[in-house]
């Protein structure tokens, strides 16, 4: 059993999308605003994604993710605007630097639960705002001047890239023994799972799709400042994920599309824009406390029929 | 020459902050022997599953268990060279399937690395399918299997202690330790469990320590007993031996009557 249907099915229907995307943009169909709004949309699909893996899975509550952020941004853009480094290449490094200091923050923060790891994290976060601020090279506070590089293809390319990854490890032993964390920490310590590691290793991967979703940040307009990747920041991401269901992929993915949708086409009202914003974060949380999937994913609603026909036919065999 | 104990505490003792929980434990375990661990409510019997898993430190004496030092030793680490538990207030993976929860502690016991995990190599596929299989046959061993794809949490109480067991059992303990089995089941579930931890011992060729409040469950399967009160090891012996002894007596029933019985 290699890869199943379900996977397949998802995987070409990303193509055909792409596909159309592309075809409009190259025929010039689509005008920039909407090829803007799909990159951004992409983009907080990935920082969604990588966050659910360590609050909706791992269930360690971080809220600097921001932070992994900005140091993907900037390390991505030092290195295609001062180094001439060509731009694949600098999103890579700026994941892998990225993981390495979600290593770091990790190790440390790690053994803090639940208030006060999310403080840790926070703080963490400031950090490295702070930080970027008081650097001259890049600009300090007056921020720093990046090319237009992002384009769809590679939004694109790095997205279905995180999903794959992100699902790969979710269904596997490591993500299992991740969610057992979640669960019981103490039973899971108890049949053998190494926590600590684990939640090191959720911690880094979810660092390394920030920090690639950062470079394509950084790439998507014409500058980076510090203030952009400030808590507000990390706030966002944090609402995509607990809006979209802990624990749900799909779920994340989802409200990241209708959230960073909902703020673009409120952008025209900028006094109104957070209290419409908030409203619609009010009353989905009073509605569906447990998120728009809870913790289902897309793949569950339509695997259902197959799930009963496997059942019926094990009982006659 | 005689047995090597598979497991041997030293004169173990625990405080917290002033406060001795358990002082001058001992006990020495032979492999094959189902031994049962009573006292009073607050007696210090959890704490002593503690310290033999790892979860605290003892800050006095030694655990050796099969010769290895285990004092101090992460939970994790524990649970990897053979020692396995339940827990007093059931500790189920509640929002995963039964079948997840036999596949976790399957965990360690498979070598697929998270890099062809990630990739799918096909070491990832013979691994899942490995742990796959493996925690089906478990099931079937505890007749679970029907209810493979139901959430933990949606168990009735009786299953969820069985799956507890079997999940326990799972990482393929040497010893397994048992928090209060048969607490909250009624007597049919009791004697049912009972039947079980039998079975378990000679299938898997288990050596058990298990804790209970039952006295007709603990007289009726255990061989050996020792009886903590306040901390303290009290007395140890056979069924028989532990139901006359003053001080046993002494601790469940109050000092008169303990005097009364001596």
């Amino acid at each position: 059993m290699k890869y199943n249907r379900k996977f397949w099915f998802l995987l070409i229907l990303g193509v055909i999308f792409y596909s159309i995307v592309q075809v409009l943009i190259m025929s010039g169909n689509l005008d920039s605003f909407y090829t803007i709004t799909l990159i951004t949309i992409t983009i907080n699909i990935i920082l969604a994604a990588s966050l659910h893996l360590i609050i909706g899975i791992t269930g360690q509550f971080s809220i600097g993710h921001a932070g992994f952020m900005a140091i993907g941004a900037y390390i991505s853009a030092i290195l295609t605007m001062k180094m001439q480094i060509p731009f694949p290449v600098a999103i890579l490094v700026a994941g892998i630097v990225a993981a390495l200091a979600g290593l770091l923050v990790g190790i440390p923060t790690l053994r803090l639960r639940g208030d006060y790891l999310a403080i840790a994290t926070l703080g963490f976060a400031e950090i490295i705002r702070v930080i970027i601020l008081n650097i001259d090279y890049v600009g300090g506070a007056a921020g720093m001047v990046v090319n237009n590089q992002t384009t769809w293809t590679y939004a694109f390319i790095c997205l279905i890239i995180t999903l794959i990854v992100i699902s790969n490890f979710t269904n596997s032993r490591h993500g299992r023994a991740c969610i057992s964390i979640r669960e019981d920490e103490i039973a899971a310590d108890a049949m053998g799972i190494n926590t600590t590691y684990y939640k090191v290793i959720a911690f880094i991967i979810g660092a390394f799709f920030a920090g690639i979703a950062g470079s394509l940040y950084a790439h998507n307009f014409y500058i980076i400042q510090p203030t952009t990747f400030g808590f507000l920041k990390s706030f966002d991401i944090l609402i995509f994920v607990v809006l979209g269901g802990l624990g749900s992929l799909s779920g994340s993915v989802l409200s990241a599309i209708l959230l960073t949708l909902v703020s673009t086409f409120l952008q025209g009202y900028s006094d109104t824009r957070m209290i419409f914003y908030s409203l619609i974060l009010i009353i989905v949380m009073l509605y569906r406390p447990q998120g728009l999937m809870g913790t289902k994913e897309i793949t569950d609603f339509f695997g259902k029929k197959k799930l009963e026909v496997k059942g019926g036919k094990q009982v006659g065999s | 020459m005689a047995v090597k104990p598979l497991l041997k505490v030293n004169n173990v003792g625990i405080e917290f902050g002033g406060l001795k929980a358990v002082s001058n434990f001992n006990i020495e375990i032979n492999p094959g022997e189902l031994i049962g661990l009573i006292g009073p409510n607050g007696a210090g019997k959890t704490t002593v599953f503690n310290m033999l898993t790892g979860v605290y430190t003892p800050t006095t004496g030694e655990i050796f268990f099969n010769d290895v030092l285990i004092n101090g030793m992460a939970p994790f680490k524990v649970n990897r060279i053979g020692i396995s538990r339940t827990f007093q207030n059931i500790r189920l993976f509640k929002d995963l399937s039964v079948l997840d929860n036999v596949k976790i502690a399957y965990h360690s016991l498979v070598k697929h690395s998270l890099f062809s995990s990630i990739f799918r190599l096909p070491s990832h596929f013979s691994g899942e399918k490995e742990m796959e299989e493996k925690a089906l046959q478990f099931l079937k061993v505890f007749s679970l299997d029907h209810l493979k794809d139901e959430k933990a949490k949606n168990l009735p109480y009786g299953q969820q202690r069985r799956l507890e067991i079997a999940r326990a059992l799972a990482a393929n303990p040497k010893l397994l330790l048992l928090d209060e089995p048969a607490a909250g089941m009624n007597p049919q579930e009791t004697q049912d469990l009972m039947e079980l931890i039998q079975f378990i011992r000679k299938e898997f060729d288990l050596t058990i320590l298990l804790i209970e409040h039952d006295m007709k469950f603990v007289m009726g399967v255990c061989e050996r007993i020792s009886v903590l009160d306040h901390g303290q090891l009290i007395a140890s012996g056979n069924p028989e031996e532990i139901r006359n002894h003053p001080k046993v007596i002494e601790a469940y029933l109050g000092e008169e009557a303990g005097e009364k019985d001596a």
